[in-house]
């Protein structure tokens, strides 16, 4: 085999099973004689329970058990979170709470029947009083003095202060010859996967093994924290990620208390038990992300060159800390791809009274992105400059790598970017958007009376994290080459790219390989798949084994050929000697010899026993991945319509292996950040209801919505692992809420209109429209205008 | 719970099937027929993951019941491929990467090739109204453009 499968444009082998209806997601399992459970979830924010009482839903006919929190008390431990902080004051998440309830949506019962209808007909029928609590609905509730608390009797509801710092801010920001200062928030959103949550498990009783299938990005964190809660050995416990799962998108790889409830019924009941989350429970009780409060305040010369920069984060961690992963990342991400010598980012992370948030894709990094961005628009304002003239001047250039920001990744490292080139990403975004052009265009559109506007967005994304992640790779008996991950894949094409990965490594066609994904019987050790990470730390574990598996094939079949290992090389699935096919063996001879071998007769000499091999790969820190997008907008002020009429996309993630699938990834992640952009709302009335909780409130882009885009990729190989991966999972989804609010802005600054709030919508727009209208009236024409946000989120 | 006989034509094979009134269509091909390939995603119309063709018409298994398909004749996506080959739409959504994770993926399929039988999709835009009925997390949608418009020009080669 002479090409290389990295970098190679190949169609997925997923696809054909996928588009022919077989594919096997977890609902497809058929778990023979399985029960089926339904949740009873809080309808009050804050509430402690008085009454339970399922007498006439255990009497109702196919129903086999209900189990309130106060019945599993023997697995009612918390939940731990995911990234801890010595100063973290961690509010105990149980599985299902016996008393006091502190979201809407979170479980305090479960029905197990025969179906789930009757399981659902029993949930009405359970009578539970509630004493209703008063309730936090934003972080700005919770943080207020003397206002009422997440949880009964804490002290406060701030759950963690951090901060960051570089130089002294504080000097700069007093002496700098200007300083701008904004408050911006940004909305709550979710995951969404198609597929919402699922976990079905079966107990063995005669081996004492607990089998639980679970739609979770991260099976073998699920049996650590499971093996912990049951106090089971963890070989006890299989987590199988089905090879088929429908989206994950950060919020499946949490871990929630259905995931410990389901498993225990199982046993408890000595039957299989499947759970199937509904949209509307997914609403409520699938964790979300990014209702930040900034208030960033900028330090800057003449030029526009950055001398400070200060932000206070508000962070809404909901009713639990799931982990600190996701303000840990915001506060990291926001000085960007800037050179900015003095930097302090405080956090103040609170508990609410809504569902836990924590990572959903771009996992902290839009907020950041957003704020930072804005904040580059209102200098270049500021100064009378062109936004992009602000940004190049201010951009880290490509012969400064490796950088040193100054500050901590949440990885624990020292927020070192490995590699890139900032200055490309922006000119061959301007290039592609035609920003002179553009420019010109939109001078002659204002003549017009129209609201053109032209936003840009540059960032940084901290991607392939640690702390490892493996690959085992074995010579099956069938004479296949089987590479099996702990990584459990959610539609990212896992099949195809360590297929290809490894083809290389072995020198072999990828028609021989097969892969397969998590499950924690097949390989002990795994983290899973999150924060654009798999590619640049699973992908250099598969690399390696694949390299050592070459060399234990051709090793092995020298000694059956009698000639030097390096007399030998792959031709289709045989290892030939001087490439001659009639002195060969084949891959399944091989297997036959070294791995099936004859009953008590000894192998031939020279040849190891076992064709497998394994690796672990841990990067020495987080890589850095980035990119630039540019929106060419118009704005109806009316209305409040936003109409994309330009959108370009420049990408750097390092090594692409598979451009059509990272494509796919960096296009699929746009069309979630123009939901963050413009439409996604999880709004929250004051006392913490939900009030979107189906997708006729809540609205998802369709085709009509997401416009075309011209993608181009740069490739900065990172240093950090040998196939120069970094990550393309999120890139996609961190700026647009950013690149839209400038151009927002930019279409309407004749109104002197100011964006403040993502999801830039309509309505919004049409509010400080009117706003800036009135204020126009009252004040100087120097006034900043009003704020597209109005108050309550 | 009273049962109500049915008689439905599903990918060409008769079923006779005693179900509950309440047996939602989606339920009865996924639980009763095993036909697995059709996807709840939302149940409430919007998503679009449970789209089947019911005598020529695309409709949301999860918002019609199982009796209301008496006599008729259900198309799900098991049925599109015809002796191991893919129809020419499942090939250009493979050619044109128009599927990640796969579970919305049926439902657009079945919406797609009822909208393509009117032959009313002559560009972009026909196609982004035809896929805007369904919701995709994954791919945005820029793969399911192209697929769409090149089965409608005919287009299977590239």
């Amino acid at each position: 085999m002479s090409e290389t499968m990295i970098g190679a444009r190949l169609a997925r082998r997923e696809d054909e099973r996928l588009l022919t209806g077989r594919g096997r997601y977890l609902d497809d399992l058929d778990l023979p004689d399985a029960l089926a459970a339904a949740f009873l979830r809080s309808p009050h924010a804050h509430a402690r329970i008085t009454a339970f009482d399922a007498t006439e839903a255990l009497a109702l006919p196919g129903v086999v058990a209900v189990f309130s929190g106060a019945d599993l008390a023997e697995i009612q431990k918390p939940l731990a979170p995911k990234v801890l902080h010595p100063e973290l004051r961690d509010y105990p998440r149980l599985p299902m709470p016996p008393e006091e309830l502190h979201y809407v949506g979170e479980p305090l019962a479960v029905v197990i029947a025969e179906s789930r209808y009757v399981a659902e007909d029993a949930l009405e029928l359970i009578e539970v009083d509630y004493e209703v609590l008063p309730a936090v609905g934003s972080t700005a509730i919770a943080l207020r003095p003397g206002g009422p608390l997440a949880h009964s009797g804490d002290e406060s509801n701030v759950a963690v202060l951090l901060s960051q710092k570089a130089g002294d801010a504080e000097e700069a920001l007093r002496t700098a010859p200007h300083t701008l200062s904004e408050e911006f928030f940004l909305m709550r959103g979710g995951g969404h996967s198609m597929e919402p949550r699922a976990v079905a498990a079966r107990f063995e009783p005669a081996t004492g093994q607990l089998t639980i299938w679970d739609t979770t990005q991260s099976p073998h964190y699920a049996r650590q924290q499971l093996s912990m809660i049951y106090e089971m050995a963890e070989d006890d416990l299989r987590v199988i990620a089905p090879s088929d799962v429908g989206g994950g998108f950060g919020p499946k790889a949490q871990f929630y208390g259905e995931e410990v409830v389901i498993p225990w019924v199982a046993k408890k009941l000595r039957r299989a038990v499947k759970w199937v989350e509904d949209r509307q429970e997914n609403f409520v009780s699938a964790m979300m992300e990014r209702s930040q409060t900034h208030r960033i305040e900028v330090g800057f010369d003449d030029d526009g060159r950055l001398l400070a920069v200060k932000d206070v984060i508000e962070h809404d961690q909901g009713a639990y800390c799931a982990g600190l992963q996701v303000p840990s990342i915001t506060t990291s991400t926001v000085p960007g791809p800037y050179k900015v010598p003095n930097i302090a980012i405080e956090l103040r992370a609170c508990y609410t009274n809504m569902v836990p948030t924590s990572s959903v894709r771009g996992a902290g990094r839009p907020q950041a992105v957003f704020v930072m961005e804005r904040m580059m628009d209102r200098i270049a304002a500021h100064l009378g400059l062109d936004p992009a003239e602000v940004r190049r001047r201010n951009l880290i250039q490509a012969d400064e790598f490796p950088y040193q920001v100054g500050i901590t990744f949440r990885d624990g490292s020292p927020l070192t970017y490995d590699s890139g080139d900032f200055p490309a990403l922006l000119e061959g975004t301007l290039e592609r958007i035609g920003y002179d052009e553009a420019r010109r265009e939109q001078a002659r559109s204002r003549a017009e009376g129209r609201y053109v506007g032209i936003g840009l967005a540059v960032y940084v994304e901290g991607c392939g994290l640690g702390p490892y992640e493996g690959a085992k790779i074995r010579l099956t008996n069938r004479g296949r080459i089987l590479v099996t991950l702990a990584a459990a894949g959610q539609g990212q094409g896992y099949e195809t790219v360590y297929a290809q990965i490894a083809a290389d490594g072995l020198g072999l066609g990828m028609e021989h390989i097969d892969v397969t994904t998590g499950d924690t019987a097949r390989i002990p050790f795994g983290q899973g798949t999150f924060a654009s990470r798999i590619t640049a730390t699973c992908g250099p574990a598969v690399f390696d084994a694949a390299k050592q598996m070459r060399a234990r094939l051709l090793d092995t079949a020298a000694v059956l050929l009698g000639c030097d290992p390096s007399e030998v090389d792959f031709a289709d699935d045989c290892v030939c000697l001087g490439g001659d096919r009639e002195k060969s063996v084949s891959l399944q001879q091989l297997a036959q010899v070294a791995n099936i071998g004859k009953h008590g007769i000894t192998l031939p000499r020279g040849v190891k026993a076992g064709l497998e091999t394994a690796s672990y790969f841990s990067p020495e820190r987080a890589a850095y991945a980035s990119g630039a997008h540019a929106a060419m907008v118009e704005v109806d002020p009316e209305t409040g319509g936003i109409t994309i009429l330009k959108y370009v996309i420049g990408h750097d993630c390092g090594t692409v292996i598979n451009p059509l699938l990272v494509d796919g990834q960096v296009l699929g992640g746009f069309a979630h950040g123009l939901g963050n952009a413009m439409y996604e709302e999880a709004v929250y009335d004051d006392e913490a209801t939900p009030q979107a909780t189906s997708y006729l409130d809540y609205a998802l882009v369709s085709s009509a919505e997401v416009p075309p885009v011209e993608l181009f990729h740069i490739q900065t190989p990172s240093p950090l692992n040998p196939l120069g991966a970094k990550g393309a999972g999120e890139g996609g989804t961190v700026p647009p809420p950013a690149a839209i609010a400038n151009a927002v802005e930019d279409a309407l600054r004749p109104l002197g209109v100011r964006v403040t709030r993502a999801p830039v919508t309509p309505a919004r727009i049409a509010d400080a429209v009117a706003a800036a209208h009135g204020s126009e009236a009252s004040a100087s024409s120097t006034s900043p205008g009003a704020d597209a946000g109005g108050k309550a989120p | 719970m009273a049962d109500h006989t049915l008689s439905v034509t599903v990918n060409g094979e008769s079923y006779d099937e005693a179900v509950d009134a309440r047996m939602t269509l989606a339920d009865f091909l996924r639980e009763r027929l095993r036909l697995t390939g059709t996807h709840v995603g939302c149940e409430h119309g919007v998503c679009g993951a449970c789209t089947v063709i019911v005598d020529g018409v695309a409709a949301r298994s999860c918002l019609m019941l199982a009796v209301q398909t008496d006599g008729a004749v259900v198309e799900t996506v098991e049925g599109l491929a015809v002796d191991g080959e893919l129809s020419p739409l499942q090939q250009a959504f493979k050619r044109n990467h128009a599927l990640q994770c796969g579970f919305c993926t049926p439902g657009f399929l079945m919406s797609v090739t009822a909208a393509l039988r009117e032959d009313n999709v002559r560009d972009e835009d026909d196609a982004r109204e035809v896929l805007s009925g369904n919701i995709c997390r994954c791919t945005g949608y820029s793969g399911l453009v192209r697929s769409v418009v090149d089965v409608a020009k005919g287009r299977s080669d590239e």
